[in-house]
């Protein structure tokens, strides 16, 4: 620009001007492109979750029912919701229970992902074939139908997770019933949630552990280390990063969760005894017609998401930018 | 004892290990497909048939005979196919912005992109559903579509992306000397080169949209509008007397369609979600 304008000043030939302008021109198009590429998709995330985003900030200081949905207004009350929630015993035990159950299932994954993904590396290959496979099959089951499988598995009529149990001779298990109490029914849905997660875990970590220097596991060995020392010392800190992501992955998937336990432990025995956070927020505030309340629910739902969201988010932005 | 002995004997044992883990884990699967084919009077012993020894598909035929099953897979087929088809259009575009130019305001978007794919479904339902009936696309398929894009079009842009960084850009530059501008160059000669990479990201969008359950579950109440996991989900109902037969083959038949496109591009996407930090 500032050599541009000297020119001028200094009276140079039109042309070069003219020919520089142009470039300017094409330079500002060039320019342009990519926003152009992404306008349609920021548009579209814009209409279809950024204006309910903005409109869950306003409801939520709303008292919002069904006659409010229907005529399309609600009536402002202020902070009122939040006050009602951060008051509700019911609140505060729900989320310490989701953080409980969600630690729980956690580091089921991941200390079961690790060891198999370990086991797999001892495997002879024909076995290693056959058993990822199995994984990749489970991997791509349906939540709901993985759900009406658990439910007709651990059924008390005649579910064959009883009569496995009984024949096996851990207790009589005949006609028990796993759905009768809250733990009972938040382990069930653990259970399903870690069989349902074991695949991803496992291939992924598995596909880490491959990144290890076998000479560098071999020269521990040769120095002595324990298997234990080994995974400790060398294999850990190589697959450390994987972990980590998987980690904070399965905690944002395990707190949000909703599907499983609604489905397995069933709309009709839901109360607020065994309630986790997805399904608080759609009882109280869906089902019960109280946008205005669940709204505020919702938001601090995702508040908490998005704070453990931080480090997963971070990590993938980092390696969106150097690639 | 020999050396070679001791350590063949401890192979078999992992190996054995690693049978009964794979028996374990591919049980319930194994059981939904048997129980399917199983006669009702096997189905409900006491005693467990390991094996339907006598295969009937009676099961099967009474899930397709139940209330709203063809119709809910038609809106299943329809809404899916509607999805992936806009999200891929779009999700192409910014695939190319991200992988291909530097600009500013880069970084956000690709937070942004990143960021929503954290969101739980659950503390989503209530905005969408509030603003869709302002909207009147409540029971709706067009309101499904809607929200299943805020999901699929995130996830697609960031896999596309991954798809269209690993094209050489020497191709590019080749392209561009022949006297095509750079966008021209990239659709003309190189997008036959990432047809496999959309046809992977496409399925997978299909499979997470086929499965996705609580926003079809809030956003439809009518019966005949239903997609086939909500279909699935009311299969038991209030009947007292549950048809599990019919129930595993009506799983089955739902599961299908998903396992097969998984098998086939699993290899592709799998590690979208963590591949940088295997490399890195």
């Amino acid at each position: 620009m500032t050599t541009d304008r000297t020119a001028l000043a200094a009276g140079t030939a039109p042309p070069r001007t003219r020919r520089r302008r142009r470039l300017t021109a094409r330079r500002i198009f060039a320019a342009s492109v990519p926003y152009g590429l992404i306008l349609p998709v920021v548009g579209a995330i814009a209409a279809i979750l950024g204006y309910p985003l903005y409109r869950l900030v306003r409801l939520s200081t709303q008292h919002y029912g069904l006659f409010e949905l229907i005529r399309h207004k609600g009536q402002s009350i202020g902070l009122h919701n939040y006050g009602l929630i951060l008051h509700d015993p019911v609140f505060w035990h729900t989320l310490l229970r989701t953080v409980v159950f969600t630690v729980a299932n956690v580091a089921l994954t991941m200390v079961l992902g690790t060891l198999l993904a370990l086991l797999l590396t001892r495997l002879s290959t024909w076995v290693r074939l056959l058993l990822t496979s199995g994984l990749v099959l489970v991997w791509s089951m349906p939540v709901v139908v993985a759900v009406q499988v658990w439910d007709w598995m651990t059924n008390f009529e005649n579910g064959i997770v009883n009569y496995v149990l009984t024949q096996l001779g851990v207790g009589d298990y005949f006609h028990h019933d796993w759905y009768a109490t809250a733990f009972s029914q938040l382990s069930m849905t653990t259970a399903l949630i870690v069989w349902g997660a074991l695949p991803f875990v496992v291939i992924t970590i598995y596909a880490g552990l491959s990144q290890v220097p076998h000479e560098l596991v071999e020269a521990a060995r040769s120095d002595g280390a324990r298997a234990w020392q080994v995974f400790r010392d060398v294999t850990f800190p190589i697959v450390k990063p994987v972990l980590l992501i998987l980690t904070s992955l399965s905690i944002i998937w395990d707190f949000g969760v909703f599907t499983q336990p609604y489905l397995l432990i069933g709309q009709a025995k839901i109360v607020p005894s065994n309630y986790l956070m997805g399904i608080y927020l759609f009882e109280e505030g869906y089902l019960k017609s109280d946008f205005g309340r669940g709204a505020a629910i919702s938001i601090l739902m995702l508040l908490i998401v998005a704070l453990l969201s931080v480090v997963y988010v971070r990590r993938m932005v980092k390696l969106g930018d150097v690639r | 004892m020999s050396r070679t002995t001791r350590r063949r004997l401890r192979q078999s044992g992992w190996d054995l290990l690693g049978l009964a883990v794979f028996a374990v884990v591919v049980f319930p699967v194994y059981w939904m497909i048997s129980t399917a084919f199983k006669r009702s009077d096997d189905i409900v012993s006491l005693t467990p048939t390991w094996l339907p020894f006598h295969p009937t598909l009676s099961n099967y035929r009474s899930a397709m005979r139940m209330p709203f099953f063809w119709v809910d897979v038609k809106n299943s087929l329809i809404i899916v196919s509607v999805t992936v088809a806009i999200s891929m259009g779009l999700a192409f575009l910014a695939a190319v912005a991200l992988a291909k130019y530097r600009f500013t305001g880069r970084k956000l978007f690709i937070v942004l992109m990143i960021g929503i794919q954290m969101l739980p479904a659950a503390g989503l339902i209530i905005p969408l559903y509030v603003v869709l009936a302002r909207y009147h696309q409540v029971n709706t398929l067009t309101g499904v579509i809607v929200t299943y894009m805020t999901f699929v079009l995130p996830f697609s842009v960031w896999t596309l992306r991954g798809f269209i960084i690993g094209i050489p850009r020497e191709l590019e530059e080749a392209a561009m000397v022949d006297g095509n501008t750079r966008l021209g160059a990239f659709l003309k000669i190189l997008l036959p080169l990432i047809a496999p990479g959309l046809v992977a990201t496409s399925v997978f969008a299909f499979i997470t949209s086929w499965n996705e359950y609580i926003f079809a579950r809030v956003l439809l109440n009518d019966q005949s509008k239903q997609t086939v996991t909500v279909w699935l989900s009311y299969f038991l109902g209030t009947s007292k007397h549950t048809d599990w037969g019919a129930l595993m083959a009506g799983s089955t038949l739902t599961a299908i369609p998903v396992v097969v496109f998984f098998l086939l591009v699993q290899r592709r996407i799998a590690f979208g979600l963590t591949a940088g930090a295997v490399r890195g």
